[in-house]
């Protein structure tokens, strides 16, 4: 050790500390507006983006609460010119259709996304997932095009079954890709208990891994298939409607989007009014059916 | 090694298992195969009579058979490049809000509104933006763009309320939710340290956001991406508000047609094989340019979040 080592350096004049700030001032006031305003911007963003939403609800209420009514549910559709009436056929097919597009989807949905969780490493896997996400940027018009073509050319009418399969090939990726989701994040120690205890793969899969993951499962694909009942372009040219009361699956069938749709365009002032009213319904039904199937997933978890 | 003989154990019953979990997930190539192969099948007829005029005849008209598909390619893409014009500053504003500024509090009331208005059925915007947004733009908005900004040709002839502007802006309102989701994401998984250095070095909280945002854009560019093929498929609102006019018009308050709104409005109606054709072969475009702007996007927002956000959240 030298002396010198701890001499100050003579050499540099220090007048300000090297970390202060020697930008002008005008800099720096320009900079502090900035910040200010493009922050506040940013907030201002968010709330003008928020807004559309409160007023969507807003109207959606106010102009639908009038006409719910019990009538609306299990009435028919009066003929034009009529007052009143309901859309008891439409929401009925509605739930038909998605039905019928839900028992396609959710067990083919649910085993490829289990397949892509438990065993998707290779390829194969990444290309199926590579084309649900494909199928999921579809879109829903093209595939109403497609199932028109499937099923109501060879079948020669309109029928709820083309409806219900355009839907499935709608709610086949969301449930494809959050259901692998979901099984990937049962944690890896319950595989490895299993199949210490001596249990084959598939068991661990379907005896552990699934009823652990079953929950989560069930609300993401409920999402999916509350999604697609809200669908109105593939329906249009499949299922197509019908003004009368019909539960066969050959046949048009009413579906509450269709109606809504018909019912905004049409000249009179009853049957949009009604349109709004089915437009709250639709919304409450697309809703509760996920909360009310989350609801119970819970209960028979907890017993 | 005890495994190895566990997994035996099980042997083909686990073959059996995993085929037929793999024969369900090769199923999402079938559906895809029978979406092309029908949409394809069904455009044939016009493919082989009209053949390539088809995107750049501006005539419609069934009855003399003449097919020309220009007005909805181009209603399509200025309703869906003007819906990003509005959403794409105020989506990613939204995304800087609720990634960098709001507290987790108000972050989560935010996202969680997002997540409503993702789940609203597009009839539904589309009703709103018929009864409501289009008296409004009617008597307020339109009136008062033609007097002010009446001298771009943008902004002139009447104000009829439903138009391209409508079909805009409930576009912006629809795919916002996407852009503000994966964009606030993406911001999410930028390393702490580049703020936190950058705010070192006497950044202001404004510039330091600036510099996430930089490191963000290859993941922002994926979500406006991702929005864009959103608004161009979109079928129900547009068609309800867009006011279904053959006709190319360079003033936003004039009623136009989409792609996907000649097809729901004409589809049921369509006589005549190469009507029908015709109007497959719509969607056939369609189809085309939505899988490319959407494999477009994925790769972006894959690459940007090194594969941890994919598609199931995007959608």
């Amino acid at each position: 050790m030298t002396p010198a080592a701890h001499a100050p350096p003579a050499a540099i004049a220090v007048e300000r500390a090297p970390w202060e700030d020697r930008t002008p001032a005008h800099v720096r006031i320009a900079r502090a507006i900035w910040n200010r305003v493009a922050i506040g911007a940013c907030v201002a963003a968010a709330a003008v983006v928020v807004l559309p939403l409160g007023l969507i609800l807003w109207h959606l209420i106010a102009h639908g609460l009038s006409g719910l009514s019990w009538e609306f549910f299990v009435s028919m559709p009066k003929p034009v010119g009529e007052a009143g009436g309901g859309m008891a056929n439409a929401i009925v097919g509605t739930l038909i259709i998605v039905g019928l597009g839900a028992a396609v989807a959710l067990p083919v949905g649910i085993a490829s996304g289990v397949y892509l969780a438990e065993y998707g490493r290779g390829r194969f896997a990444g290309l199926v997932r590579y084309t649900a996400d494909l199928l999921g940027g579809v879109p829903s018009i093209v595939v109403g095009v497609a199932a028109y073509g499937l099923v109501v050319l060879p079948m020669g009418r309109f029928s709820a079954l083309a409806g219900g399969i355009a839907l499935a090939i709608l709610m086949l990726p969301t449930i494809i890709r959050s259901t692998e989701e979901i099984v990937r994040l049962v944690p890896q120690s319950y595989r490895q208990g299993a199949l210490a205890l001596g249990a084959p793969r598939w068991r661990v899969t379907q005896q552990v891994v699934l009823p652990a993951a079953r929950s989560g499962i069930v609300t993401a694909a409920m999402l999916a298939v509350a999604r697609a009942a809200g669908e109105t372009a593939p329906l249009l040219f499949t299922a197509l409607g019908n003004r009368f009361w019909s539960v066969q699956l050959d046949q048009p069938m009413a579906t509450l989007p269709v109606f809504i749709f018909d019912y905004a365009r049409a000249p009179y002032d009853d049957w949009n009014r009604q349109a709004w009213t089915g437009a709250l319904v639709l919304v409450l039904l697309v809703t509760v059916i996920s909360a009310v199937l989350r609801l119970t997933v819970r209960r028979i978890q907890t017993r | 090694m005890n495994q190895e003989r566990v997994q035996r154990r099980g042997g083909s019953a686990d073959q059996v298992y995993k085929g037929v979990l793999a024969a369900a997930a090769a199923l999402v190539f079938v559906f895809v195969a029978l979406i092309v192969y029908e949409v394809a099948r069904g455009a044939e007829l016009s493919i082989r009579t009209i053949g390539w005029k088809f995107l750049v005849q501006t005539e419609w008209d069934p009855v003399a058979d003449k097919y020309g598909a220009l007005p909805y390619i181009y209603g399509t893409l200025v309703s869906s490049l003007l819906a990003l014009l509005m959403a794409v500053p105020l989506g990613i504003g939204s995304a800087v809000f609720l990634a960098e500024i709001a507290s987790r509090r108000v972050g989560s009331i935010v996202s969680f509104v997002m997540e409503l208005l993702a789940a609203i059925p597009s009839i539904v915007y589309g009703i709103w933006g018929f009864f409501v947004l289009a008296p409004w733009l009617r008597t307020f908005i339109e009136p008062w763009l033609i007097a002010n900004l009446g001298f771009l040709p943008l902004f002139r002839g009447f104000p009829f309320g439903i138009g391209m502007l409508n079909a805009g802006i409930i576009l912006a309102i629809m795919i916002i939710p996407t852009i503000v989701s994966i964009s606030r994401e993406v911001l999410l998984a930028t390393p702490a340290t580049l703020r936190e250095a950058s705010l070192a070095l006497g950044a202001t909280k404004a510039e330091s956001i600036g510099v996430a945002l930089d490191a963000a854009r290859p993941g922002i560019l994926g979500a406006i991406i991702l929005a864009l093929g959103r608004a161009l498929g979109e079928t129900m609102a547009v068609t309800m508000v867009i006011g279904n006019t053959n006709r190319i018009s360079l003033s936003l308050l004039d009623p136009g047609a989409t792609m996907s709104s000649i097809i729901a409005n004409e589809f049921t109606e369509a006589t005549g094989n190469l009507y029908l054709s015709a109007l497959v072969q719509i969607a056939l475009v369609l189809f085309a340019v939505t899988i490319v702007v959407n494999a477009l996007a994925r790769a972006l927002v894959h690459f940007a979040t090194g594969g941890r956000r994919d598609a199931a959240g995007a959608a």
